[in-house]
C-alpha cells in the first residue's frame, strides 16, 4: 500500500494539507461547539431564488448548458459588473464557473507556469497558494501588515517584483481580515502592477458585503481591465454557497484560454443553479441589502465584544470576518484556537492558516446569529479569565 | 437617536424582544444609555405596547382553539366601524380585531379551549352586537408561520463546522 502511495504524482504528494483541516477534524468530534469558523452565510438562499431553481428542475432544465454558461446569465453578470464601471462582453469575456474557486484555479493555470513567480497578498484565502503550487509556479508572499490595517501596500508589491513575476493575486474585500482597499490604495497598487507589466487576479467575491463604503472594482481603474482576471460569484452575497456558482471576467484572450481548460475539466456549471443565478441577479437586491444590514449589526457586536475582552480588533470594513489580535494572550494562533476549542467550545480559525502574516490573529466569522455570537464571546471571556488564574 | 435609528431599534425589538440593552447598543454602534432612553420614550408614548414570546401552541397539549371570524358590519353615522370594533375588542376571548377591505369588514380572532366555546361566543356575543350583519367562522387547523416566524420547521445548522 505504502509503495503504491509513493507512486502518486510528486506534485500531489508535495501539496500540504490545509491548516483548516486539523481544526475541522477536532471540532467535528466535539459536542456543543459554537462555530465562528464558518466561511459562508448562515442565511439560506432567499426563497424566490430557490423557487426559480425548483422551477427550472420542473421544466426539465437538466442538460448541459453552453460551456461558458447560459448566455442570459452571462448577460446578467455583464450588467451587474457594468454597475462597478467595467464593460465586459458576455459573448467573449465572461465565464460561468463552479464557484469562485474554479475561476481562481483556471486563472492561475492559464497565467502562470514553471519558472514564474506569483505574488499573493497574505493573509489570504487558503486555496491561492496551493493552486499556484499546482501550476508549477512559485508563490511569493506579499505581506498585508497589521499596522496598515491589513491593507495591501503598493510598496510591498514593488519590493517583490522580479523579472520572473507573472501575476499578483489579491482578495478585496479580504478574507480573512475583513479589510477593504479604497480607491486611492487600489490606484497605487494598479500603478505598481502596470509599471511591472504583470497580470492581476482579483477575488471580489465579497464585493457586495461592504459597510459604509461602496466597493471599488480593480479592473475599473485605467489600464487595468486588460491585465486583470476578476473573480466573482453568487455564494456570499446571495447566500448560495452550495449551488456552486461563480464566474470570471477577463479580456477575451485570457478568458478563451480559461474556457478551454474549463471545457475539458468541468464542461459547464450546474444548469439549475445557473437559472437560479439569473433570478438572483435580477431580483435579489433587496434580500442582499437585508442580509448586509444584519451582518453590519453583528460586526459591531462582535468587534465591541472582542475589544472588551482585551483582544484588540479593528472594525471590519467588508466580508463577514473579524480578525482580532490575540498576541496579548502570549499564545500562538494555533494554541489560542485550540485552547478556545477545547476549553471554551468555540471554534475559530487560526490566522496562520491564511499565511504567515496571519500569525498572532484568529478569524472569527460573524455569519452566525446574535445569540451565538454573544454566547461565543461569553465562553471566550471565561476561557481567558480561567487562563489568568 | 435619529428617526432611522429609532426605526431600526423597533424592528430589532420586534424581531427579538429579549435582546439586552447592551447587545442592542453594540449592534447599532451607539451608547447603551441612548438605547435605554429611547426605549423608555417609545414605551411612554405608547408606540411600544408590550413584549411577548412567539409560541408554537401546536406543540403544547393543552386544549386551545382559534377561530378567525369574518364580520360584516353596517357602519354607523359619525363613528364608522370604530364603535362596533370597540364593542368587540372588549371581550377577553378576542385576541385580534382588524378592519379590512374586501367582502367583509372586521376580522376577529377569538380563542377558547373548545370549539363549542368559540362557536357559542360567536353566536351569543358577536352576532348579537348591534350593527353586526353577519359572521363567518373559520377554525384554525394548523399554524405555519406567525408574524414572520416559521413554526413548522426544525431549522438546525446545515453548515460544516469550519470552512475556508
Amino acid at each position: 500500500m505504502n509503495a503504491l502511495r509513493n507512486r502518486l504524482a510528486p506534485l500531489a504528494r508535495s501539496l500540504p494539507p490545509s491548516g483548516i483541516r486539523r481544526f475541522f477534524d477536532m471540532a467535528s468530534t466535539m459536542k456543543d461547539v459554537i462555530s465562528l469558523g464558518v466561511g459562508e452565510p448562515d442565511f439560506v438562499t432567499p426563497w424566490h431564488i430557490r423557487e426559480s431553481g425548483l422551477h427550472a428542475l420542473e421544466r426539465g432544465v437538466t442538460s448541459y448548458t453552453a460551456n461558458a454558461g447560459i448566455f442570459e446569465l452571462r448577460q446578467a453578470i455583464a450588467r451587474y459588473l457594468d454597475g462597478y464601471g467595467t464593460v465586459y462582453h458576455p459573448e467573449t469575456e465572461i465565464l460561468v464557473t463552479v464557484g469562485g474557486s474554479e475561476a481562481i484555479d483556471l486563472a492561475i493555470r492559464v497565467l502562470a507556469g514553471p519558472g514564474d513567480e506569483v505574488l499573493i497578498a497574505e493573509p489570504a484565502y487558503v486555496s491561492y497558494r496551493p493552486l499556484v503550487h499546482l501550476s508549477g509556479a512559485t508563490p511569493v508572499s506579499v505581506p498585508l501588515r497589521p499596522e496598515n490595517g491589513f491593507r495591501l501596500d503598493a510598496k510591498d508589491v514593488r519590493a517583490r517584483i522580479t523579472p520572473r513575476t507573472k501575476a499578483l493575486i489579491l482578495c478585496n474585500p479580504n478574507n480573512p481580515t475583513g479589510s477593504v482597499l479604497n480607491r486611492a490604495q487600489l490606484e497605487s497598487i494598479a500603478q505598481a502592477v502596470r509599471d511591472a507589466d504583470i497580470f492581476v487576479v482579483v477575488d471580489e467575491i465579497y464585493a457586495e458585503l461592504t459597510y459604509g463604503q461602496s466597493h471599488v472594482s480593480l479592473p475599473s481603474l485605467p489600464g487595468m481591465q486588460e491585465r486583470t482576471v476578476l473573480i466573482g460569484g453568487l455564494s456570499k452575497a446571495y447566500a448560495m454557497t452550495g449551488w456552486r456558482l461563480g464566474y470570471a471576467a477577463a479580456p477575451d484572450f485570457i478568458l478563451h484560454a480559461m474556457l478551454t481548460v474549463h471545457q475539458y475539466t468541468i464542461l459547464c456549471a450546474p444548469a439549475a443553479a445557473q437559472v437560479a443565478g439569473i433570478e438572483a441577479l435580477a431580483h435579489g437586491g433587496p434580500a442582499v441589502l437585508a442580509m448586509v444590514a444584519e451582518y453590519d449589526a453583528r460586526r459591531h457586536l462582535i468587534t465591541r465584544g472582542l475589544n472588551e475582552l482585551g483582544l484588540s480588533c479593528a472594525l471590519p470594513q467588508g466580508a463577514f470576518y473579524a480578525f482580532p489580535d490575540i498576541r496579548s494572550t502570549g499564545l500562538s494562533s494555533e494554541q489560542f484556537a485550540e485552547e478556545l476549542l477545547v476549553h471554551g467550545r468555540v471554534a475559530v480559525v487560526p490566522g496562520n492558516v491564511f499565511g504567515d502574516q496571519g500569525e498572532g490573529f484568529v478569524r472569527c466569522s460573524y455569519a452566525t446569529s446574535i445569540g451565538q455570537i454573544e454566547q461565543a464571546l461569553e465562553r471566550t471571556r471565561m476561557m481567558l479569565s480561567a487562563g489568568r488564574d | 437617536m435619529s428617526p432611522t435609528q429609532r426605526h431600526e431599534l423597533l424592528v430589532r425589538l420586534h424581531d427579538d424582544a429579549k435582546l439586552s440593552i447592551t447587545t442592542l447598543a453594540a449592534m447599532m454602534d451607539v451608547d447603551s444609555a441612548d438605547v435605554e432612553a429611547t426605549i423608555a420614550e417609545l414605551e411612554a408614548s405608547g408606540i411600544i405596547r408590550g413584549y411577548c414570546a412567539v409560541i408554537n401552541w401546536d406543540r403544547i397539549e393543552r386544549d386551545r382553539v382559534r377561530g378567525i371570524i369574518e364580520v360584516k358590519v353596517a357602519p354607523q353615522r359619525e363613528v364608522g366601524f370604530d364603535a362596533v370594533a370597540r364593542r368587540i375588542y372588549q371581550y377577553p376571548e378576542v385576541k385580534d380585531v382588524t378592519l379590512v377591505s374586501g367582502s367583509y369588514d372586521l376580522q376577529v380572532i377569538v380563542e377558547g379551549q373548545r370549539i363549542q366555546e368559540v362557536a357559542r361566543f360567536v353566536s351569543e356575543r358577536l352576532a348579537t352586537i348591534e350593527h353586526v350583519q353577519s359572521t363567518t367562522t373559520h377554525f384554525v387547523l394548523k399554524t405555519y408561520k406567525v408574524d414572520g416566524v416559521v413554526l413548522d420547521d426544525d431549522g438546525g445548522e446545515q453548515r460544516l463546522v469550519i470552512s475556508p
